[in-house]
């Protein structure tokens, strides 16, 4: 079963691997979007582990919405939004449980990875997110081991997105000249999945 | 890396504090990050609200005051505002006669001044937003998030908000809006990338004797890359691809816009070529803006933005307008 602390220690151990990768991240968007990608995700997530240590929210539905909620209020650009969205719905999904099963953390997240589909109007093979979010959401099963193959699946499907055309966001404007490089919005996405699998392992 | 910051986590907050010592005309609030004009809300007047990244200048803060936005929301460098602000500056500017939203059309905006909508709706301000998109060089929008917003929100902010100082009422100032950028449309050049103070270097890389066609104002590479054109090749370009999309019907207002870098001696030169262009294609020019106002830090290169306009809307162009970067009638 997963309890608060064990959401308190994966948001966290996103957050050390968001400010590990800053500045990848922000070269990543410097290649195709406007080379701030990094900054603005390590400012929402020096927010999301400020909250948690304040507000110690006492179940896994609480500490995700609480962590989505500062991302909306503190990144801006689409990452806020979407990313907000992505982990406010999830926690919304998992209810009020004092403990969930990974199974029902998978539903939840699938749930979370579908609102970030709609807000954004965006599908697999957009080059978005959703590349790495939707194959890691598709791996996950009833067991905590399956982050693993959650995580392998968010790498696989982020540097699959190097031959990618983008279609939405600001690296859609480009064309085809956003072939040939990763997205970083789904680096950062296979990124939140390994702090998952770090966690469970 | 050369510029004149601390460091790149305070340029905003620093930027807005020196901001708020030269225009005691306004109410700076740094630390949330919205600029509003010092006397609202207006009793009686819609106030108009918008926002988007930093490092725009004089976009958006620049357009506060009497006869433009009620309010600003800068956001980080290149980097939509957060919701928060936008409900705060909702609040502050509503003098119950609604607000309303003008939003440049990149999806960080967009989710952003959406989600922001929602919530200040829960507060009871009536709202409506208007979306500007009038970048040409974005054509098959099934593929890509839609043309960018870019000259033709100073034309936008500058027309709806002579309305909203008339007293019209919230859905009048949103027909206009929406009218403006309905008849106004943009073409951009760059012939230099512009420095991100996060990067501290070039956002791309621009071989010496090329320039990038088309580009937007975030400092992303344009659609198209040439060898370097003259400025009577580059008006021709940017003049055709903004008429062919919208076929002259009626005089226009001419906005010839620096991206920053770009020194007055130069876009005046680009402006008699873009007058050439226009007078060679039989459209009269009822009046003409030259100067940086839709920047992208320190990008060299231009924008060219042409607005349709009738009678009502020149006379609202014409009307009285006192903020920091626009000045004039009053």
């Amino acid at each position: 079963m997963l309890d608060a602390e064990f959401f308190r220690r994966w948001l966290t151990a996103a957050a050390a691997r968001v400010d590990r990768e800053a500045d990848r991240l922000t070269e990543l968007d410097s290649a195709i979007g406007d080379a701030d990608h990094g900054t603005n995700m390590q400012r929402g997530f020096t927010a999301v582990t400020a909250a948690l240590d304040k507000e110690s929210p006492q179940t896994p539905g609480a500490a995700l919405t609480l962590a989505g909620r500062q991302l909306i209020s503190t990144v801006g650009g689409a990452s806020g939004p979407l990313y907000g969205t992505l982990l406010r719905r999830t926690g919304k999904a998992l209810g009020d449980d004092a403990e969930v099963t990974p199974c029902q953390l998978a539903d939840a997240l699938r749930t979370g990875v579908a609102a970030v589909a709609q807000l954004g109007g965006a599908k697999a093979g957009d080059k978005t997110m959703l590349d790495a979010l939707e194959p890691a959401v598709a791996a996950l099963g009833d067991s905590t081991e399956s982050f693993a193959a959650a995580r392998e699946a968010a790498e696989a499907g982020a540097l699959a997105t190097v031959p990618l055309q983008a279609r939405k966001g600001r690296a859609s404007y480009l064309g085809e000249r956003s072939i040939g490089h990763q997205d970083p919005g789904a680096t950062s996405s296979a990124l939140l999945i390994a702090a998952l699998a770090e966690v469970a392992g | 890396m050369r510029m004149l910051i601390n460091v790149p986590e305070t340029v905003v907050a620093d930027a807005l504090r020196g901001m708020a010592a030269a225009h005691p005309e306004l109410s700076v609030d740094v630390e949330n990050r919205v600029i509003v004009r010092r006397d609202a809300p207006v009793a009686g007047k819609v106030g108009l609200v918008s926002g988007g990244g930093s490092g725009h200048e004089p976009l958006h803060g620049g357009f506060v005051g009497p006869g433009m936005l009620a309010a600003a929301c800068p956001g980080e460098v290149f980097t939509s505002p957060v919701p928060d602000q936008m409900v705060r500056a909702a609040a502050a500017v509503d003098s119950g006669e609604g607000v309303l939203f003008v939003v440049k059309n990149y999806t960080g905006d967009v989710l952003n001044f959406d989600m922001a909508a929602e919530l200040a709706e829960d507060e009871g301000v009536r709202l409506a937003k208007v979306l500007v998109n009038d970048d040409v060089a974005v054509t098959d929008s099934l593929y890509t998030a839609g043309r960018r917003g870019t000259g033709a929100t100073l034309f936008v902010e500058k027309i709806a908000g002579a309305a909203a100082e008339e007293g019209a009422p919230l859905e009048r100032v949103e027909s206009i809006a929406r009218q403006v950028n309905e008849n106004s449309r943009s073409f951009g050049v760059a012939l230099s990338a512009s420095t991100t103070p996060a990067k501290g270097s070039p956002t791309f890389d621009l071989p010496p004797g090329e320039l990038e066609l088309g580009i937007g104002i975030h400092g992303e590479p344009g659609r198209e890359r040439r060898p370097m054109m003259t400025s009577r090749e580059i008006a021709d370009f940017a003049v055709n691809a903004v008429l062919e999309d919208l076929p002259p019907t009626s005089p226009v207002i001419v906005l010839v816009n620096g991206m920053g870098a770009t020194p007055l001696l130069e876009l005046y030169g680009f402006n008699a070529e873009v007058q050439r262009v226009l007078s060679e294609r039989r459209v009269p020019v009822v009046r003409t803006l030259v100067g940086n106002y839709v920047t992208s830090l320190d990008m060299a290169g231009c924008s060219v933005t042409l607005c349709q306009v009738d009678e009502e809307l020149l006379r609202l162009w014409d009307a009285p307008v006192e903020t920091p970067a626009l000045r004039w009638g009053r």
